[in-house]
Order: structure tokens, then sequence, then C-alpha cells
């Protein structure tokens, strides 16, 4: 097992005959991704990725002729709520959005109408989804992977491949890594992650990886305070060093009002028993010292 | 994206809000002639407003009264020009001033926690909305506006019972909060913020005595990636405020932030780009800026970035460090070996490249006798030590 995608993932990308959609759909299929479909308005019919993948022109055919259950979004901001709520619409369970630029006002929207629909959505301005050894969704360097059972979620991009990197470098494997997104308005939080992976029994340890903006690092602290008991846990919070007032290049990465600031985070997450690193390089130490043995 | 208190009204006005008229001045003699117009047409005294973009103007001396004109052009000389946390006022508003008897606070927020938007007020109006918070949380009474029917008559008349307004002023109430909701929709404003609204006294045309509620202050920010489906809402972007950094890192589409220390720091990605900062500062030196030069970024961006860096003359040593992903550590490498080639002032340098054609960039780098660390750690301290080296 593993979280969100795994070996029975049946991807359709939307986007795919992009500069982005087709680079990182021939990663995807060589690290072992099931690619059923792409997706591309008018050119229904045709194939992509070396005629490899069938290109439908709607999702709910890509649903219907082969299948598809989880779909990712390579499509600029302006098309992309379109394409997350076409996706809902198909029966998609598991969305991925990769795209950033998405104005805020328009994702409470598509959050709220991907709930009504039952599906989950990641993202957008996210990284995607790594299942090591099963399926990748998204852009995260497939080369940083080792399979295992630490679960990973993070806010960011760049910073998530430093961490998983120092972990497979350390010696311990991923079952999952979730770049969550770096926007204000998400479809799925920390806290939902952090429930996904208590239930999963191939997760054994959890590293969080957390920036400036917003309080959902506390809320994921709450959760484990009482809900992860027992389960090694380490965490990282960019941004100690973050002026107030601006935002740090993601949307959300903001301290307003005095709140929302690593200390804050660091200390709720310190209060829960999650062991806090100085540097993502720590974090497979701080995993070990919390108890986990790979 | 901030916007100045003037324009915010505006925006207000646009969707049929209460908000009293004013005058921009950018001179003592524009402030005196919008200051008689507005004593001409019956104010009894006049406020004069620096419009800065940073808060705590009223603590820092910048919004006085007058009672004459030439009174409100010597209040506006000594405003125009004032020094407000590090910007200087280019500008002020001018308005009659108001006969308060009440204030209240009312702001529309993207709550992030309950994807939703909502809206705050407070009885405790005129001070910082922080302070409440942080003083007396229980003054703050909040109402979620629906994703898909909005903020509802009923949610906004609860709204106003709750901090204390009656008949005849709920249904005025009723009405500017759901106009500050609609002017978040039309804009894709992140926040709009009234505070305060006031009721103030006024004599109705038969000179009988009224009161009213109005939108004596305006704060609005916009959401920067709802910007280009605006027209016009970029114009509002005050250029005079800006760092010119600022507008340079625009065109070359790099997030840039420019900070007080003396080490440069170049990354691809935003929370790498935070933590890198983070590090320097662990091990004992000062960020000279935020940089994320973001994904898939090319040998010209990397050029651009290095000079935005170098136009600072604090910076005493700089700090590349990329993950590659998208982003290809060659072309970043490229980058710098060109923006070396042409840099004014020689400052020392430790690059970090790794992911993405890796090895092809530590071999460009090496060639071109670069100093370079494998981990983020070693960069970061390695760029310190550099840091303190040019000092001593």
């Amino acid at each position: 097992m593993s979280i969100l995608v795994g070996s029975e993932t049946r991807l359709v990308v939307q986007g795919i005959t992009g500069r982005e959609g087709e680079f990182h759909t021939r990663a995807s299929i060589a690290f072992g991704t099931n690619v059923v479909a792409g997706t591309r308005p008018g050119k229904g019919g045709q194939t992509a990725i070396d005629g490899s993948v069938p290109i439908f022109d709607t999702v709910a055919e890509a649903v219907e002729k082969v299948g598809a259950n989880t779909s990712v979004i390579y499509i600029p901001a302006s098309g992309a709520p379109d394409a997350i709520l076409e996706a809902a619409d198909a029966g998609i369970k598991t969305i991925v959005c990769i795209t950033e630029g998405i104005p805020a006002l328009d994702m409470i929207s598509v959050v709220e109408a991907v709930r009504r629909a039952g599906a989950r959505l990641i993202g957008p301005n996210c990284p995607g989804v790594t299942s090591p050894g099963r399926a990748k969704v998204g852009i995260i360097p497939a080369s940083i992977h080792r399979p295992g059972h630490a679960g990973v979620v993070s806010r960011s991009g760049t910073l998530t491949y430093e961490a998983v990197q120092a972990m497979t470098d350390a010696g311990i494997g991923q079952s999952t890594c979730v770049g969550i997104g770096g926007d204000p308005i998400i479809g799925t939080t920390f806290l939902d992650v952090l429930k996904l992976f208590r239930e999963d029994p191939e997760t054994d340890a959890i590293v969080m990886i957390g920036e400036i903006g917003g309080s959902a690092e506390e809320e994921a602290a709450a959760f484990a305070a009482e809900h992860l008991k027992g389960v090694p846990m380490a965490a990282f919070i960019a941004g100690r060093t973050a002026p107030p007032g601006r935002r740090m290049g993601h949307a959300g990465a903001i301290i307003s009002g005095g709140t929302g600031t690593a200390a804050e985070k660091i200390a709720a997450l310190e209060a829960a028993g999650v062991r806090v690193a100085d540097s993502p390089t720590q974090l497979p130490r701080l995993l070990l010292e919390a108890g986990y043995r790979p | 994206m901030k916007i100045q208190e003037a324009d915010a009204k505006s925006l207000l006005l646009a969707q049929g809000l209460p908000v009293p008229a004013w005058k921009v001045a950018r001179t003592p003699a524009e402030v005196e002639a919008a200051a008689r117009s507005f004593l001409e047409a019956g104010a009894g005294r006049v406020v004069v407003k620096a419009q800065v973009l940073v808060g705590g103007r009223g603590k820092a001396g910048g919004v006085k009264l007058a009672s004459s004109a030439q009174e409100a052009a010597e209040v506006g000389s000594k405003i125009l020009g004032m020094d407000i946390k590090g910007i200087t006022v280019r500008k002020v508003l001018v308005g009659a001033a108001a006969d308060i008897v009440k204030e209240y606070y009312l702001g529309a927020i993207i709550d992030r926690a309950s994807r939703r938007i909502v809206l705050m007020a407070s009885a405790e109006g005129g001070v910082e909305i922080e302070e409440v918070a942080r003083q007396n949380p229980g003054a703050i009474h909040r109402v979620s506006a629906d994703p898909e029917l909005g903020l509802l008559a009923f949610q906004a008349r609860g709204l106003g019972l709750s901090i204390g307004l009656r008949d005849p002023l709920l249904s005025p109430f009723v009405a500017i909060a759901q106009g500050l909701y609609a002017t978040m929709k039309a804009n894709d404003a992140d926040l709009v913020e009234v505070n305060p609204l006031a009721i103030v006294a006024e004599k109705a045309s038969d000179g009988a005595a009224i009161q009213r509620l109005v939108c004596l202050d305006a704060k609005v920010t916009l959401d920067d990636s709802g910007l280009a489906r605006h027209a016009g809402l970029e114009t509002l972007r005050d250029l005079d405020e800006e760092d010119p950094t600022d507008a340079q890192a625009r065109r070359l589409g790099i997030n840039f932030i420019h900070l007080d220390g003396t080490i440069g720091c170049m990354v691809n990605g935003a929370g790498l780009a935070m933590t890198t900062m983070d590090l320097v500062k662990h091990f004992g030196g000062e960020p000279a800026n935020f940089l994320d030069v973001g994904g898939g970024a090319r040998h010209e961006t990397v050029a651009g970035a290095m000079e935005l860096i170098l136009a600072d003359p604090k910076v005493k040593a700089i700090l590349v460090n990329i993950f590659g992903g998208i982003t290809r550590g060659d072309e970043v490498a490229a980058g710098l070996i060109e923006a070396r080639a042409q840099q004014a002032r020689e400052v020392p340098m430790v690059v970090r490249i790794v992911g993405t054609n890796a090895a092809e960039a530590a071999r460009l780098l090496t060639e071109a006798r670069f100093e370079t660390a494998s981990s983020l750690d070693e960069a970061a301290e390695k760029a310190v030590a550099m840091a303190q080296g040019a000092t001593q």
C-alpha cells in the first residue's frame, strides 16, 4: 500500500500535448506509472508519447474507454480550474493540479465543487505525489526516491526534493511523498494527508515540511499530538528569517498580522512531540532519534 | 498587491458603498485648493491623510485636521515629504472631517482553514484589528460566505446585530457588508477592510440631525494571480513606493525581496529559497535578499538575477543553491558564467547545483574555477565565511 497513488493508479494527463505535460508524462511512464490516457480537446483519436498513450477530447471519455481513475493537470492557470471541474465531473476521484497562479477566489468555488463530487484534489501549485516503486504523478524528480516506509508531506517543491534526497542518502525510503502546494486555498491539507498516513499500514514514520503563513501546521500538530502518538515524526519549517507582510514567492507564504510565523509553528510541533530540524539535512537523523528503524 | 487608500475607496465606490468625497493632493498648494473646496461646501474642518502602503501612519503623525485652507496647506507641507517607516510621503488624501459618533471594524478576508470568504466585524473600530485579536478576541465576530451563494442578507444582519447595530442602521450595514464581499469578488481581492466603519452625525438638507454609516478608511490588497484578468487594476500599482529592483524582478519573472544583510542568495523554489536564508542566518550570516528564480530558469534569467543581487552595494558574498527538477543545472551554470564575465564588481561566490544535469553543471563550473559545495549546509557555511572574510 501507499497513499493517493500506487499500483492501482490509472492516470489521465490533462494537457498531455503541452511542453510540460509531455516531458513529465515521459518521466512518469519511465517510473512505472500506468498512464492510460491524455486529453487535448479537438485532438481526440490521436496518440501521444510516441504512439503509446491515446488522446481523448474529454476526461469523461478517458474514464469510460480506458478506466482512468486519477488525473494530473498541466494546463495554464486560465484553464486549470475548468480542468479540475471537468475531472471531478467525469468521476475522477484523485485529481493532482500542478498549475501555479490560479486566483484564490476561483479555488474557493473549485474546492467546494470537488468536495461535492466526492473527489480529492491535491494542489494546486504543487509538485505532485510519488509512491516510489509504484507511481509518480507530477514533477518530483524520480532520481531522489527510494521505496520504503516513511511518508513525506510538504507545502513546497524543491525543498521537498532536498529533504527526500537527504532521506534516500541516509537509507530511509519513502512510502509516499505528497506535495500539497504553496497556495492559500488548496484541496488537501497537512491534516488530510496525516489521516491517510495513519491509515496506511505501510507508512511507519512521517516527515512534514511546512512554511510560514496560515495555521495548517498548527492544526496538523494538534492532530499528531492526539492521534499519532508512537509514530516517529520529524518536521522542518521554512521561513524563520522571513520579514512580516511580504509574500515569500508562494502565494500562501506570508506572515500577516503577526500570525503564521515559523516560531509559532515550531513551538506547536515541538509541543506535540514532533522533532523539528534546523536544516532539512537533519531530518533523517531526527527520525532515527524518534525511534524509527527503516 | 497593496494599493493606496484613495484607490481602495474608488473600488468601494464602484460597488455603491457610502464613501465620503476626497481629493488626492501632491503639493501644499493642491492641499490648500482641495481643503478650500470642502470648506466652501460646508465642512467645518478637513482631514489630511498621508497616502502610504504601511500601517501606523496616524501614530507617525501622518493624519492631521485643519480648520482653514491655509492651515491645511501648512499641515500638508509637513506631511508631504515626511518619512513613515522608511517610506517618503508623496501624496495625501484631503476630505471633509467627519463628526464621528462611533467607530466599528468591518473586513472581508480569505480564510484558509475554512476555504471561504469570511466577514469579520467588531465594535472596537479605529484600532488595529490584530491588536483587538490579541487583547480581546471575543470582540471579533465572524461569518463565512457560501462559496456559491455569497454573503446572504441574514448572515450580514446577524453580524450587524452581534456588534450592536440596530434599526435604522442595520439595513445600511447589510448593504455595506455585502458590498465588501462584492468588492472582493469584482477585483480578485485578498482583503477588503474598512476601519473605521463609522456612524457619523450629519445635517440633512432640511437641517434635521441624522446619523449615517460611512466607510471612513479603506484598505484593499489584490491577489497577484488575478491581476491579469481585470483591466485597469495593474495601473493601481504605486510605483512611487516600489523599490526599483521590484520592477526589474517582475520583468525577469522572478520573486525577489530585498533584505538588510550581506549575503546575496539565488535559489530555485520559494520554500528552498526561504530555507537557504534561514541556514545563512543559522550559520551566523545575514541574507541580503530572498530570490526565487522559479522553475525552468534559463541562463538569461540567471544573469538578470545576478545583476539584481549585485546592485545591492551591501552584498559581500553570493550563495547560489539550485535543486534541479524542471530547472536544468547546466543552464544555470552557463548563466552564472555569463553573468560573472559581465559583472561590474568582484564578489566571492559559492555555487551548489544538484539534480537535473548536475554533472554537466559541475564540469562547467570547475572549468570556470567557481567555488562549489555539495550540500546545502556546506554552501551556507562557506558563504558566511566568505562574507566575514570580505569585511575583515
